[in-house]
């Protein structure tokens, strides 16, 4: 401790030496980056679990594995994606980018900052821990529907309950921490219309996650006193049903679908206008629109469930009003657009992420509408239709949006620049497998190949063939870009404090590498207005 | 529909395209000029689209389906056109200078209420087709399916014919096997024979987790919840063979419990019942006489395969510890009792078989206690009805 105290001098207050940095870090760039890397791992285990899934479907038959050991992957696929990677690679960009961006020195919060980082190895541990359990990991699909999660389930479903529980701990923890740092640690001079997008739909990402995650924590402890303490809260034979499991879950999963692309929709909302060189068009619509998404992410849930014997009425409200999201995500749309009509572009790397996100996050938009459609939802309903559609706004939105984020803010991350030719090959590698992979399973869909099985009717072989050779090469894009941000950090060539012509933000008045603590002097008046988006 | 074969057109294209990369090295393109000619010819098997069906419900469907697909078309032509027009011709290399322009509350008032109004216009026809689909009150028979990991029984309630329908042999066979059958996993032991032009109402629940029933050609589709019933209807239009699958994972083999419908004339349908009353009546009568051990055995093995190898494996070897082996099995070699007791009402994870027939269960019980090296008494039909 003596050492710890010593490096702490009252001018220079910067990062203690080795591994201990890490572990006992209270600094919003130290906990980021903790963050950020362990998305990223978890993003290379859940793709690692991907290409098992697509090795199988390469043909028909059963060639590589038991349909059991393929149940496992999908579950595991699913669960690692959403909570192991998309989420927490989202909060560390929250913590890397939020505080320089409303003029704080830090996170409100530290301390539990760190807190809720550590928790998530032990949690993703846990949950991957479960492969090697007798019995095999959770093989009922990342949704756990009672009763194959309850009565059905192998012993080690009691340990993905408990990694559910700490993932739930640390993200509310996360938000309550965004929520207090954005609200008290804003520059005094910043009114809340003065933020930028992305910490607008983070702030309104945290309520939905602080409404979301404790309904999911009800969810799996009503499934451990099912499973162990004899209650029957899904079993009819006790007096129970498994469609209020459904109620419960989507009450929590439908937010949680937006948790995982409004903070995309900030980090458009910042690269756009930047490589347009003109201000962002419509920002107070922009947050209005943001907030009208998260109000009906709230009641939509059940249009997950039109075909579990809901009454007419229910099917008809709940159709209407998943239609109705359309609207808000549409004005979103409309917005970034008109943000590049009679602009002066240029494309470089996060650009390109940028305008194919909206291309390819609209095409699952349109999916999703026809899959809001009830009567038609019976035919797309557990199909690929389904899976193409949520794999459009996740990977090439969520996942896409993050990949933009990386390459836009690097600099600042670093203070060095990557290589840009290089960042090109890979965006069009990427883009081009993502769609080989992803588009042929709506045609798989639409022709009646289920979701979630492990082999199929000759019928569908053609296009499960393409799809597994475009998610091969989909899969190896990322060992090109782990080696153009390991190039960066290590060999890049210096970066300037605002390396990109048209940014803003009061993030690029910091030095080219963000020095440890961000403002320690609130910036002002002026600054705030002219680095503004809506100026 | 231009538009449409134009898509096919490329998506073949680019299919022979992809297949045509790994062979290459071996083919001349004269051959490889052969080989997409064909695929074109034989496109109608690759399925792009969702087909129209044989119901009323099913066209309904089809034709939201066609409808709202051409409203995003059409969306995303301006949307995307707008888009890429101004990334063409918008950019700093051509000597673009941005405007500044950043709100106009016209334009986003228009761009909120025109997508209010083509919504609304869709949701017209949605919801007439959503009403109709759900009245089940114009019946004129009822059948009851029941989802079984991983089955699916079938009870004609007023007819008294009940039976289980599992997937085929010859593609349970070929699992690991390069040659595949014709109808690869889409083929039953049994297929449910309905009769056409009939209203008919689907009663769908489940005995253990929730299955899926789905016959896509008629516009099907209704989970079967434990201990609740689902309704759903259908009047057929034409005669032939429809297939489906379970549509919700219900666990190890949901990939493997196919649906397959023959859909015959009402004087045929008449002909079927009368004959699965005669056999149900032959079967009743065979389950009080006393068989022979050989004859048990060998209907046993049969009844094994179809119901009990899924888990526990054909050579009764188990998947330890989720699905315990047969062979050496404490209760496979213990009293019949327990045995029977087991199988006729589950334990754990292991769901009843209570709907097998006194015969059936019977043959398979003696099977288990007498295959795999096991040697145990022999059951007979009367001891399961007295356990029941």
């Amino acid at each position: 401790m003596t050492t710890a105290t010593a490096s702490h001098d009252e001018h220079h207050h910067g990062p203690e030496k080795g591994l201990m940095r890490w572990v006992k870090t209270t600094n919003h760039k130290d906990i980021g980056t903790l963050y950020l890397w362990f998305a990223f791992i978890m993003l290379l285990i859940g793709g690692a679990l991907a290409m098992g899934i697509r090795m199988e479907l390469l043909q028909p038959g059963l060639q590589l594995m038991d349909p059991h050991f393929f149940n496992q992957l999908t579950t595991m696929h699913g669960l690692i994606m959403v909570f192991g990677a998309i989420m927490p690679a989202f909060v560390g960009l929250g913590n890397w980018l939020i505080p320089m961006m409303v003029g704080a020195p830090d996170m409100a919060l530290p301390r539990m900052n760190n807190w809720s980082f550590w928790i998530l190895p032990f949690a993703g541990g846990i949950l991957l821990s479960t492969f090697f359990m007798e019995g095999g990991a959770p093989a009922f699909g990342w949704t756990f529907y009672a009763p194959l999660s309850t009565t059905f389930a192998p012993d080690s479903t009691d340990f993905f309950i408990f990694a559910v529980h700490l993932l739930g701990f640390s993200s509310i923890m996360g938000a309550i921490n965004i929520i207090a740092t954005v609200l008290n640690m804003r520059a005094p001079d910043m009114k809340l219309m003065d933020m930028p997008l992305f910490v607008w739909t983070w702030l309104i990402t945290s309520f939905l996650l602080i409404g979301a995650m404790p309904v999911l924590a009800g969810a799996v402890t009503m499934m451990l006193t099912d499973r162990n303490f004899g209650t029957a809260f899904f079993d009819a034979t006790g007096g129970g049903d498994p469609v209020m499991f459904q109620h419960i879950f989507w009450f929590f999963g439908h937010p949680e679908v937006y948790i995982m692309i409004l903070p995309a929709f900030g980090v458009v909302s910042h690269i756009i206008p930047t490589f347009a060189r003109k201000p962002l068009f419509g920002y107070s619509s922009m947050v209005y629109a943001t907030a009208s998404i998260a109000f009906l992410s709230y009641i939509v849930w059940a249009h997950h469930m039109f075909l579990t014997g809901m009454p007419v009425a229910g099917e008809l409200y709940f159709m209407y009003a998943t239609m109705l999201i359309a609207v808000p995500t549409g004005v979103k749309v409309f917005n970034w657009i008109s943000t590049m009509w009679r602009g002066s572009m240029t494309f470089e790397t996060p650009m390109l992420w940028a305008i194919s996100f909206v291309f390819l996050f609209t095409i699952g938009g349109f999916s999703g509408l026809m899959l809001g459609v009830a009567p038609a939802d019976i035919q797309y309903h557990d199909t690929y239709f389904v899976v193409a559609h949520f794999h459009y706004v996740l990977v090439t939105g969520a996942l896409w949006s993050i990949i933009a984020a990386t390459f836009y803010w690097l600099p600042k991350w670093t203070g060095k620049m990557y290589n840009e030719s290089l960042a090109k090959i890979h965006f069009w590698w990427a883009i081009i497998s993502v769609n080989v992979l992803f588009f042929p399973q709506h045609f798989l869909g639409l022709a009646g190949m289920p979701r979630r099985i492990p082999d199929y009717s000759l019928q569908f072989a053609d296009f499960n063939m393409i799809s597994s050779i475009g998610g091969f090469a989909f899969g190896a894009s990322f060992i090109l870009f782990t080696y153009i941000v390991v190039d960066c950090i290590r060999n890049g060539k210096p970066a300037i404090a605002r390396p990109w012509e048209g940014a803003k933000g009061l993030e690029w008045t910091l030095a080219p590498k963000a020095q440890y603590h961000s403002f320690n002097i609130p910036p002002s008046k002026e600054l705030i207005k002219s680095e503004s988006q809506h100026s | 529909m231009i538009a449409l074969n134009f898509l096919i057109s490329l998506a073949v294209y680019a299919n022979d395209c992809f297949y045509l990369g790994g062979y290459m090295s071996k083919l001349s393109s004269v051959v490889a000029l052969s080989i997409a000619l064909i695929s074109t010819a034989v496109f109608s098997e690759y399925g792009l689209n969702m087909t129209e069906g044989v119901t009323s419900v099913s066209r309904d469907i089809y034709s939201l389906h066609m409808m709202v697909f051409w409203v995003c078309v059409v969306i995303a032509i301006i949307v995307f056109g707008a888009m890429f027009y101004s990334v063409f011709a918008h950019r700093k290399s051509k000597g673009a200078v941005a405007a500044q322009f950043h709100e106009s509350t016209k334009a986003e008032i228009l761009w909120t209420l025109i997508p209010v109004v083509i919504l609304v216009a869709m949701a017209i026809p949605a919801s007439k087709t959503l009403i109709n689909l759900e009245d089940t009150s114009k019946a004129e028979m009822t059948i009851k399916i029941t989802g079984h990991q991983w089955k699916w029984q079938y009870d004609y309630p007023k007819e008294g014919i009940s039976f289980i329908s599992n997937l085929a042999k010859t593609s349970k066979n070929s699992l690991r096997t390069d040659l595949k059958p014709q109808h690869y996993l889409l083929e039953v032991d049994k297929r449910v024979v309905l009769p056409v032009d009939t209203s008919i109402r689907f009663l769908i629940t489940s005995n253990d987790v929730i299955h899926n029933w789905w016959i896509p050609a008629f516009g099907v589709k209704q989970d079967a919840n434990p201990g609740f019933i689902n309704d759903a209807w259908a009047k057929i239009d034409e005669i032939g063979t429809y297939r489906g699958q379970c549509a919700e994972l219900c666990g190890k083999d949901h990939g493997f419990m196919p649906i397959v419908v023959d859909v015959v004339s009402k004087a045929d349908y008449a002909k079927w019942v009368a004959k699965e009353q005669a056999s149900a009546a032959a079967a009743a009568d065979s389950a009080t006489k006393t068989w022979l051990k050989s004859d048990l055995m060998a209907k046993g093995k049969d009844v094994y395969e179809a119901n009990c190898a899924g888990c526990h494996k054909i050579d009764g070897s188990g998947i330890p510890p989720i699905f315990p082996a047969m062979k050496n099995s404490v209760i496979a070699n213990g009293p019949a009792v327990e045995h029977m007791k087991i199988v006729l009402h589950g334990k754990g994870g292991m769901p009843t078989f209570k709907m097998l027939g006194d015969a059936d269960l019977a043959s398979v019980i003696t099977y288990e206690r007498n295959a795999f090296g096991n040697t145990a008494s022999v059951v007979q039909p009367s001891d399961v009805k007295s356990a029941r």
